[in-house]
């Protein structure tokens, strides 16, 4: 077992971050022996390939989130990119090219376990043909000390619907885990309606959700609104990351969901990763947001 | 009479379900194509029944009104009747809900009700 992560290790961590946000923490039954806590780290929203004033950086800020990453005191367990790895384009050849670079890209990283979700700009115009070929599968689950996850997908159809076939694989596959297990949920679109004026949602979320309130311990973590975000349904806390490549405005606080703009008195802004620690005894967890350093 | 595709319908404040447009009804035709919707504004009155005819000129496209909670699919080479009675003054935005690449995200337009 290697060396358990504490506090101060996480206030090292969190030296160049911003806030800390604990989600809530269940008191349920311990378990036996207790499960080791561990963190990992979630990166979104990357759209490689894009370019634009929203960020003149587009082509380095990926690489100084890996090289934060790596500068980590102790390397995460491992890592998760939530979605949009590349900016959508209608060129298949010109997808592919993409997606291969930034994954040249990510294996920059001194991480050997990442996992990767598709955003709607991977996966939507093919249905995540392309995506399949260079990340493997769009949905998938692995257990890691303790704590059931669960990759979601519901971006390959591009009307950002789970589908019921995928509905019904949740529901089998999180009836089979036991109910003091935590359970955490990736997924790129907000599965709750958070703003559907802009397309923040996703259209059968409520059936996701009606599925995951029959366990008590669920968490989600997911991308595309490229901000924080911390929303409540239930007993289920979601919990959004920012973007590294523009933030986005506020759900409904602009006309329109017009990226907001790069400032050079503070460039980066707005942009970062975040870790995550997490205490599987109390389905816990404990959130570092990390900026991007200029 | 041309059949209607009956979408999705849920008129807020009139409670009402429509399941046919009556011969009387105004239709207007809705043209999506990437990405942008013509006409991009429309103008409707409270309370005034209307038939939204929508059809796609290239692709699959979406139509979605989240505060009248109505939405459709927009296909190419098919008209989908969407009815609608605004139910108060107000704009009422409505976008693509079907990723329909580069523009999407900016893929809206407006209907605008008045007394």
């Amino acid at each position: 077992m290697g060396p358990k992560i504490t506090r101060r290790d996480f206030a090292r961590l969190s030296a160049f971050g911003g806030a800390v946000f604990a989600s809530g923490l269940w008191q349920g039954a311990a378990a036996t022996p207790p499960a080791e806590d561990f963190y990992f780290v979630q990166l979104s929203d990357l759209h490689w390939g894009f370019e634009g004033p929203p960020n003149p950086e587009a082509k380095t800020t990926l690489k100084r989130a890996i090289a934060e990453v790596n500068a980590m005191p102790k390397p995460p367990d491992f890592v998760v990119f939530t979605g949009d790895l590349t900016h959508t384009t209608d060129d298949d050849a010109e997808r592919r090219r993409r997606m291969a670079e930034v994954k040249t890209i990510i294996g920059g990283l001194n991480v050997r376990d990442i996992k990767f979700l598709a955003g709607e700009h991977d996966a939507s115009l093919d249905w995540g043909a392309a995506f399949k070929d260079h990340f493997g599968p769009t949905r998938y689950t692995f257990d890691h000390k303790g704590v059931h996850f669960i990759a979601l997908d519901n971006v390959s159809d591009p009307g950002g619907q789970i589908g019921k076939e995928q509905l019904d694989w949740l529901a089998a596959d999180l009836g089979a885990q036991p109910k003091a297990k935590p359970v955490v949920v990736l997924t790129h679109r907000p599965l709750f309606d958070l703003y559907p004026q802009w397309d923040w949602a996703t259209r059968d979320g409520a059936a996701a959700i009606e599925i995951l309130q029959t366990h008590p311990k669920v968490t989600v973590f997911y991308g595309h609104i490229h901000q924080e975000n911390h929303f409540m349904t239930g007993a289920i806390a979601h919990h959004s990351a920012k973007s590294l490549i523009f933030a986005l405005p506020a759900p409904g606080s602009t006309p329109k969901r017009t990226p907001v703009a790069w400032d050079p008195a503070e460039p980066f802004r707005g942009l970062g990763f975040r870790s995550i620690e997490a205490e599987p005894e109390t389905a816990g967890y404990e959130l570092y947001e990390m900026g991007i350093k200029a | 009479m041309r059949p209607i595709i009956v979408a999705t319908i849920l008129l807020c404040l009139l409670g009402a379900v429509a399941l046919a447009a009556t011969p009387s009804e105004r239709h207007i035709v809705i043209k999506a194509s990437r990405f942008f919707y013509t006409p991009a504004r429309i103008v409707l009155k409270t309370g005034e029944p209307v038939v939204l005819d929508l059809t796609a000129l290239d692709r699959l496209h979406g139509f979605d009104i989240p505060d009248l909670k109505v939405r459709a699919d927009v296909l190419p080479g098919q008209v989908t009747s969407v009815r609608i009675v605004p139910p108060k003054a107000g704009s009422y935005e409505f976008h693509c809900d079907n990723f329909c690449g580069t523009g999407h995200e900016t893929m809206a337009a407006v209907i605008v009700v008045e007394d």
